[in-house]
């Protein structure tokens, strides 16, 4: 039996963004075998809608003529935070609080979660 | 809960720093060990006294028994505990701890790094986690820009209030013969200085420089007896709320707030009664953060305060009053060097000496913003 990180790899490599909720509802990132603070187990398996707000950001600088990229934290609809990054967006139009989506970038070895913009959102 | 610790039953008998800025041709165990015989050599005490060891190197993981090796000892107790540059003040807790137990009677607290003539950068073997890895973030630079990002954002935090940090950090290093960094620093300098992860600039960023520090720690009775005046430990407290800023609750407060209470409350003092404080000022948001979390300002207040010109030279608070990480020194683990300016200016040895110092504060920060400790420092007035 796998651990549940090597679960949530799994689905992430089927395209699946999961999360883990405890008894009371809460959700829970990264996975882990017993939930945070009560050590309690039986944490339950759920997908998530993927939709989620800027919590913070920064733009790493690069030497010309690279592109500076982001780095952002991004709170999920849910309840969980993660780091991640927001493609397709320039550095003066990314803002904390905005409304972001996620997607599973499975062009490199690994699957990456990265975000967009969400539909509708400015 | 509260805290049992035992007030000003331990004191700083003897300190020292060595190396500080660049110290070419050395490694950093030799500037480790001459730190540690100088803080002997500066309480009275030698080798053969010394029967526990509390160190961290930049890239040794078995410090301590290296340490030990090295000085040619045999102690009774060796912690390498690792935080980060919070750790010395975690050493002190627990050396303090064993000292009133009576399990050990003699501690040398030491560090020392080569980082700037060996290699020129951050010399550290730890790395983002597996979570945050893929998506590079600087380690540890961007973590403290998402909190300084964040801290504009909720509270209207300025780049300006952050270089005011860096100038006051200036202001005090000019005067501090072993600092490194002596030159002149304008607001405009930091303004235009390069950005590196936003809205972190080069001007927000500590130094990169060798250097060492050491300290020896005894029970009161025995420190009375060493050569200088010894400095008492009135609390020791150190929080661990995260490793990683993404599992941070709220990135605006930091475990601070926890060590900081619990150490002035085993101290028995608040904010207001004290002389001085030694914040790790690794970027210029940690020295905001860190005044709002210890209660030197109100949460948000921290951008204002620092502009105000508070922490500077004839500032109403003293902070940093050796030039800090900024413009004094910064190794890669800068816990120790806050320590020992808090205790020099007690003992009334410190470059920018201050008049009628009783009671210091050093606060260590580790990892990206995640350990946080607190050690409060006190003449002998105050025990």
């Amino acid at each position: 039996m796998k651990g549940p990180e090597a679960e949530w790899r799994e689905a992430l490599a089927e395209g699946r963004l999961l999360l883990q909720r405890t008894a009371d509802g809460k959700a829970v990132f990264p996975p882990r075998v017993a939930a945070p603070g009560t050590g309690e187990g039986g944490l339950e398996w759920f997908e998530a809608s993927g939709r989620g707000t800027i919590y913070s950001l920064t733009w790493v600088q690069r030497r010309p003529p690279q592109e500076p990229y982001n780095v952002v934290l991004v709170d999920l609809d849910e309840g969980a935070r993660l780091m991640s990054r927001v493609e397709d967006v320039a550095p003066d139009t990314l803002e904390i609080g905005q409304e972001v989506e996620a997607y599973i970038d499975r062009s490199g070895e690994e699957p990456v979660l990265l975000f967009r913009l969400a539909r509708g959102a400015s | 809960m509260s805290d049992v610790f035992p007030r000003g039953r331990t004191a700083i008998a003897g300190l020292a720093t060595y190396g500080v800025g660049e110290a070419p041709g050395h490694t950093s165990m030799e500037l480790t060990a001459k730190a540690g015989l100088m803080a002997l050599d500066d309480a009275g005490l030698t080798l053969a006294d010394v029967d526990a060891l509390y160190v961290c190197q930049p890239a040794d993981f078995f410090a301590g028994l290296s340490f030990a090796e090295y000085l040619g000892i045999r102690p009774r107790y060796t912690d390498n505990n690792r935080t980060g540059g919070s750790a010395f003040m975690s050493h002190i807790a627990s050396a303090a701890l064993a000292l009133e137990a009576g399990y050990i009677d003699c501690a040398l607290i030491a560090y020392g790094s080569n980082q700037r003539t060996s290699g020129g950068k951050l010399a550290t073997k730890i790395t983002s986690n597996q979570w945050d890895e893929p998506y590079k973030p600087l380690f540890p630079l961007s973590s403290y820009a998402l909190a300084a990002a964040r801290h504009m954002h909720v509270f209207g935090t300025t780049r300006e209030e952050l270089a005011s940090v860096a100038l006051a950090a200036r202001a005090w290093a000019q005067t501090n013969p072993e600092a490194f960094a002596h030159g002149s620093l304008t607001m405009e300098d930091c303004l235009s200085a390069r950005m590196i992860s936003t809205p972190i600039s080069k001007a927000d960023c500590c130094l990169v420089t060798d250097g060492a520090a050491a300290i020896v720690m005894t029970r009161m009775d025995r420190a009375k007896d060493c050569a200088k005046v010894p400095v008492p430990v009135l609390g020791s407290a150190a929080a661990a709320w995260w490793n990683s800023v993404a599992q941070a609750q709220d990135l605006t407060m930091t475990g601070a707030r926890e060590s900081g209470a619990r150490a002035m409350e085993m101290a028995g003092v608040k904010p207001s009664d004290f002389d001085t404080v030694q914040l790790y000022d690794a970027f210029t948001i940690n020295t905001i953060l860190f005044l709002e979390d210890l209660g030197f300002c109100a949460k948000g207040e921290g951008g204002p305060f620092v502009a105000s010109g508070a922490i500077a030279p004839g500032g109403s608070l003293p902070v940093n009053t050796n030039g800090g990480g900024l413009s004094y020194c910064h190794p890669g683990m800068y816990g120790l060097f806050a320590i020992i300016e808090a205790a020099r200016q007690i003992r009334g040895e410190a470059a920018n000496q201050l008049a009628d110092m009783n009671l210091a504060l050093a606060h260590g920060n580790g990892g990206t913003l995640s350990s946080q400790a607190t050690v409060v420092l006190g003449s002998m007035a105050t025990v």
